[in-house]
């Protein structure tokens, strides 16, 4: 607390003495930590918490006596703990509106008390003890604190200390120092979110002036240096805790005519402060002039000879005009000339439309603060990614990285890059690859010519001798090279710092051979970074590599499709492999003869190229159009022959890319019509992990068809996959697998030959502490197999049913829809019935119906429909559900029809308590049907119907239904096609019938004819309610007669 | 004439036969065109210059290697001569020439390995020597701009090379370092010179050689 108090915190006057905290954001979530660290530390450290402090903390409080409770002595407004010090002191004492604490446990209690007051509780503590530090501990103990090294120094003091209770002040000591050292990193972290003028922009400005100081007699400035030498990953010099006031650095700056200014760099401007010269006094930091928007405009009015001469240099630096400061599409032109085609574009972008949030001012920008500047200026034209880019690199400030503007290989990297590449890269990055990009734009570099690598040394070497050399040399470079290791980061990176991506991809052009495997072999290394894949990608190489599969060397082929598989990770990679023609090549590799028992070396190498191939294509497959591509090229067969390859190596790609790609229906057929389903079911048993995920998953998206399922069982699939339920280790495995139980468990065939393997014991098992992913195949599965009802009683008995409750409080959607199916299944058996609702399981699934996903919604819905069969005394459960009748009334106007229809189906099953038809007839529940009738989906119709047919039973509902126009559309569900729907809708005419308007519209309708061929079903309660129906409309038109004679 | 074209088909159908019962990797037929083509090249060569009967002298034999097998470097081109040479006796005969093309031609990796060993042992010491390396390399960096860094260059290359080659620690590389550096990275094969013709560059000798004798 100490000195992010002192330090950190924004206090309304800078003096000391009874300051307000201002009501910043920064002191708010100050404010937050403290309290909640308060808050934890009594159950925490319960020792340090009893500890008295030196010197009661005092302020004037909201609280009054009567928000204290038990533990205190309470007379008329004053409080008095019971728990006192050593001397019998209270530890709290309240006498409004003063209260004072000492120590931590009264402070959490007071906290706790205060409860919605806490914060201005805290806040009017802190701001009435200032140093609270020394109240605390004392000031011996405070000394250290303030100090940096304080970890030993403790023990010093503890020495020092006669009091016996030392060790716990020393704890306490170190539990405030690493609260203040928390805070404190916190608040930077939050400030560096909000900068406005950043280090690079400083940095750029103060580059610029270096270089004027050393000119001589016209020199404009004498000198102008750092306080320090160290730069924060952030880009700041300034220590830590000057950071949270948002200064970056500070400056030394001697000029020819004035004293020297001590300048500070801070996100708001630049002034001069008190002198800071190394890690200075606090004093020193204070601002002594204006706030000036950038360096030059600060020097220039304290300088009179530097604002003078400024300009004169200027023109003297680059022949630039002095005038354009107005005119900046001048200066876009001059720039022109000078600056190199990437800044430009930058420039170009900027003005696009990128916002600018701080800029040097236009001058700057003429003299040529080049890449500085450009860089600069790229930053800002991101500005919507801005605050989230600096998060990062203040994150990954740990990672080691190179120069940018300081190595010659980055910026020629920049020049080779032509602005027609530029424009090309640009032309295929896509709206949805966005994301991607960003990733890209995370990694920015502090700029120390430090702390690098002697690797980089050496390969910057070795590229000057690729770029020099002749065909011999350059072979033995690339070979020298490749002896380093190329999956490491540094190495990779230097590569393309120093230039060496443009150079190995110039040599893919080139006739040689040789030249072309070493520089793909290196390329293909080096591929598995991230970035390095992009910028292969964006200097256009694909095409040159897309080209060397047609080469007649098979060594080359193969390095060639294992450089694609590695960079074709990311969409528009896998997309200019598409345009470039590479799928349909890709696809010719694959074209050998895998196996035959007695391979020539010939044929050897055509198996080898054929598995890069299939690598090459398992990366590219993970893009829709390339699947399609894939297949257009003849793919299917080739991978279907590879398939009965003996080796793992070859088969993992070929299954990789067939389970990728039987996502889309045409592989599906393809993959059961080719016979790969057999090769699959044989690879489920090989002794590879990765083998037997994808071919457990290949099953998983291919079982959604009947005759897969069957083909599994034929070829004896069943049984592997059910063992690979004992690898719980491998979650992948058990995904895959679980997968494919759960898809080949639809045909109720393969679930009994599952239970001859007791799959379902081992998946009840596998209900908890499994991933999502593992769960949501594992509760479709169970869903599956509980539509037996021997099952039913398995899981009950394996004690399936309470995680399976349990799993109801989920978030996943996917798992909730699954797990409402797989409880709805249970819930058909009694005995399940009375443990879900024990479990309180009916109440879960009803609220899962406020889940904004339909499929959740519809789900749940069936679920509940033998909850509510089942359960004993439904009608009292669902009474005590409050508001759910309201619930499953509004879900009535949904537009999904599934949600619809399993509503329909949910409120057909709550009628039948007639208590709780009036609660749903009050809702309205009769014009929301009748709403309904004019819907063509027969599963809708069908539960309609019965629905309409039990809310019959109350009141006027009849008549109500008959007025709200149901009966008419009812009449037509007779001609549907569908025998459900005709047996709903004659229950639910039969129902209406009992009206005599409505009996007047059946006639009027035509429905006596349907009707009375209903009659004839063989269903008994269907004849009953036909003939009932008829009945009724008879009666009706005899009465009608009868008063007609009788008039 | 008829006679004499009999008698040289005699002669070269026995040729063939004895150079047929040597090791190599070309057929009889094969062969056959391989004698004809080197005929055919000392024909050719006879009519430039003056006749010679034992075979090609270094001067031919380097046109035939920088026309027809694409090796254009003066240093290998006289260090692949000395190599198919293998008597020594400054020509190479038309057993040395198929026996070097088979190699040349068609050779397995490790018979490459050896061939090339040969070349690079400029003095036939049975060991690579860093000067020979040095010498081999000399024109390695022509796109470097001064000569101390092209000179630099090399020898820094040259360095690393023998570092990464010479597995005994000798200072030199000997067949054996060569050949386990070779199977680690097989670009390393023509580390220091190119002295094998081209996949393409064979492809057209091979096609070229044994046409002729389809059409003849």
């Amino acid at each position: 607390m100490g000195i992010s108090l002192s330090r950190a915190a924004q206090w309304t006057t800078a003096s000391s003495g009874t300051g307000k905290l201002e009501f910043t954001p920064m002191n708010e979530s100050l404010l937050r930590e403290i309290l909640h660290f308060v808050e934890q530390f009594g159950s925490q450290h319960p020792l340090e918490a009893e500890h008295a402090f030196e010197e009661p903390l005092q302020w004037s409080t909201t609280l009054v006596a009567s928000d204290f409770k038990t533990d205190y002595d309470i007379s008329d407004s004053a409080v008095q703990s019971r728990e006192t010090d050593s001397k019998g002191r209270p530890l709290l004492q309240l006498s409004p509106p003063t209260v004072s604490v000492s120590s931590f446990s009264q402070l959490s209690k007071l906290v706790h008390v205060a409860d919605a007051k806490k914060l201005e509780e805290v806040r009017a503590c802190l701001e009435e003890n200032r140093d609270p530090v020394v109240k605390i501990l004392g000031r011996s103990f405070a000394d250290v604190l303030e100090r940096e090294d304080a970890h030993t120094d403790v023990d010093k003091v503890e020495e020092g200390d006669p009091a016996n209770d030392s060790e716990v002040k020393a704890k306490l000591c170190l539990l405030l120092q690493n609260l203040d050292k928390q805070i404190l990193s916190n608040l930077q972290e939050e400030i560096s979110q909000r900068v406005t003028l950043d280090p690079t922009a400083v940095k750029s400005e103060v580059e610029l002036l270096k270089r004027l100081c050393s000119e001589g007699e016209k020199r404009v400035l004498k000198s102008l240096r750092y306080t320090s030498d160290f730069e924060f990953a952030n880009g700041c010099r300034s220590p830590p805790w000057r950071q949270v006031h948002g200064e970056m650095c500070y400056l030394v700056i001697e000029t020819c005519d004035t004293e020297t200014l001590h300048v500070t760099c801070s996100t708001t401007g630049v002034f001069i402060n008190g002198g800071v010269k190394q890690e200075g006094e606090e004093e020193s930091y204070e601002r002594t002039s204006d706030l000036y928007e950038d360096l030059v405009t600060l020097l220039k009015s304290r300088s009179p000879h530097f604002a003078e001469n400024i300009n004169k240099q200027i023109q003297h630096v680059e022949s630039v005009d002095g005038e354009e400061q107005g005119q900046p599409q001048r200066s876009y032109e001059q720039q022109e000339k000078n600056v190199h085609e990437k800044a430009r574009q930058q420039h170009a972008l900027n003005k696009a439309g990128g916002k600018k949030k701080y800029e040097p001012c236009q001058r700057w920008k003429n003299l040529g603060l080049l890449s500085a500047c450009g860089k600069a200026e790229k930053k800002h034209s991101k500005s919507s990614g801005e605050e989230k880019k600096q998060r990062a690199e203040a994150k990954s400030k740990m990672k080691a990285e190179f120069p940018v503007s300081s190595s010659p290989g980055r910026l020629s990297s920049h020049k080779i890059k032509t602005s027609a590449g530029a424009i090309l890269s640009e032309l295929y990055s896509e709206s949805s690859s966005e994301s991607e990009e960003e990733e890209e734009q995370l990694e920015r570099r502090p700029e120390s010519n430090m702390d690098l690598p002697t690797e980089y040394w050496q390969i910057q070497k070795l590229v000057k001798c690729l770029k020099g050399g002749n065909q011999s040399t350059t072979v033995l470079t690339l070979c020298i090279m490749m002896d380093f290791n190329l999956m490491q980061e540094t190495c990779q990176l230097a590569i393309r710092d120093v230039g060496g991506l443009e150079v190995l991809i110039n040599l893919l052009d080139t006739d040689e051979v040789e030249c072309k495997i070493g520089a793909l072999k290196i390329l293909r290394n080096i591929s598995h970074n991230v970035q390095i894949r992009r910028m292969i990608v964006d200097l256009g190489s694909l095409r040159s590599i897309v080209k060397i599969l047609d080469s007649p060397i098979k060594d080359l082929k193969a390095i060639a499709a294992e450089t694609i598989a590695n960079v074709a990770r990311f969409r528009r990679a896998r997309r200019t492999i598409r345009q470039h023609g590479g799928i349909k090549k890709l696809v010719k590799l694959l074209d050998c003869v895998p196996n035959l028992a007695n391979l020539t070396a010939d044929q050897e190498k055509d198996v080898e190229v054929a598995r890069c191939g299939a690598l090459a294509l398992w990366s590219c497959s993970k893009s829709t159009k390339n699947k399609e591509a894939i297949r257009k090229a003849g793919g299917i067969p080739l991978l279907g022959r590879l398939l009965k390859s003996p080796h793992e190596n070859m088969l993992i790609p070929v299954v990789g890319t067939l389970q990728e790609c039987a996502s889309e229906e045409s592989y599906r057929i393809a993959i059961q019509s080719e016979g790969m389903i057999k090769d699959l079911v044989t690879n489920l048993s090989s002794d590879n992990n990765e083998l037997q995920m994808h071919c457990a998953s290949a099953i998983f998206k291919c079982a959604k068809d009947k005759q897969t399922r069957d083909l599994v069982r034929e070829y004896k699939g069943l049984q592997p996959l059910v063992s690979l339920l004992a690898k719980a280790g491998n979650k992948q495995v058990l995904a895959a697998a679980t997968g494919a139980i759960w898809k080949c468990s639809i045909s109720m065939q393969n679930v009994a030959i599952f239970q001859e393997h007791n799959a379902l014991e081992m998946l009840v098992g596998l209900l908890t502490d499994q991933p999502e992913e593992v769960l949501v195949n594992v509760v479709g599965a169970l869903g599956e197999f509980a539509q037996i009802p021997a099952n039913k009683v398995t899981i009950r008995k394996c004690g399936g049913i309470k995680p399976l409750v349990k799993l109801l409080t989920g978030t996943n959607q996917a798992l909730l829809v699954n797990v409402t199916r797989a409880v709805g299944a249970c819930a058909t058996d009694k005995d399940n019935m009375t443990i879900i609702d024990q479990l309180d399981g009916v109440r879960l699934v009803w609220s899962l119906l406020k889940n904004p996903s339909a499929d959740v919604q519809s789900s749940a819905a069936w679920a509940l429909c033998p909850c509510i069969e089942n359960a004993k005394d439904a009608g009292e459960m669902v009474r005590s559900l409050v508001g759910g009748l309201e619930l499953i009334i509004n879900l009535l106007k949904s537009t999904n029809n599934e949600v619809l229809a399993s509503i329909c189906a949910a409120i057909a099953k709550i009628a039948k308590d007639k208590e709780n038809l009036a609660v749903l007839t009050d809702h309205g529940v009769v014009p929301l049907l009748a709403k309904l009738t004019n819907t063509t989906d027969s599963k809708l119709r069908h539960h309609l119907a019965e629905a309409i047919s039990h809310c019959c039973m109350w009141g006027s509902n009849r008549a109500s239904f008959g007025d709200a126009e149901a009966v008419a559309p009812l009449v037509g569900y007779l001609n549907s096609s569908d025998t459900l729907v005709h047996q709903s809708t004659t229950m639910a005419l039969y129902q209406l019938s009992k009206d005599p308007n409505n009996c007047i519209t059946m006639q009027e309708k035509g429905a006596v004819k349907p009707l009375i061929h209903m009659m004839g079903s063989n269903v008994e309660v269907l004849q009953e309610a036909a003939a009932g129906a008829v009945r009724n409309i008879r009666l009706l038109a005899l009465a009608k007669s009868e008063s007609y004679c009788f008039h | 004439m008829s006679d004499v074209s009999a008698m040289e088909n005699r002669k070269l159908q026995e040729l063939t036969d004895t150079l047929s019962k040597q090791p190599g990797h070309f057929n009889k037929t094969e062969i056959k065109c391989l004698i004809r083509e080197f005929n055919e090249l000392l024909g050719k060569m006879s009519i430039l210059g003056r006749p010679s009967i034992q075979g090609f002298d270094r001067e031919r034999f380097k046109r035939i290697l920088c026309s027809n097998f694409g090796i254009k470097d003066s240093i290998m081109m006289d260090e692949v001569f000395r190599t198919f040479d293998k008597d020594n006796d400054d020509f190479v005969t038309v057993k040395e020439w198929i026996e070097g093309l088979s190699v040349f031609l068609r050779g397995t990796l490790d018979e490459k390995i050896k061939y090339c060993f040969h070349v690079y042992d400029m003095n036939s010491d049975n060991y690579i020597s860093r000067e020979e390396m040095l010498r081999m390399l000399k024109d390695g960096l022509p796109g470097l701009p001064t000569r101390e860094e092209r000179e630099e260059g090399i020898k820094e290359l040259v360095e690393i090379t023998l570092k990464r080659m010479d597995h005994d620690h000798d200072g030199r590389l000997s067949l054996e370092d060569f050949e386990k550096s070779v199977k680690e990275e097989n670009l390393l094969l023509e580390a220091f010179g190119k002295c094998l013709p081209e996949y393409k560059t064979i492809e057209k000798f091979e096609q070229d050689v044994f046409q002729k004798q389809v059409e003849q």
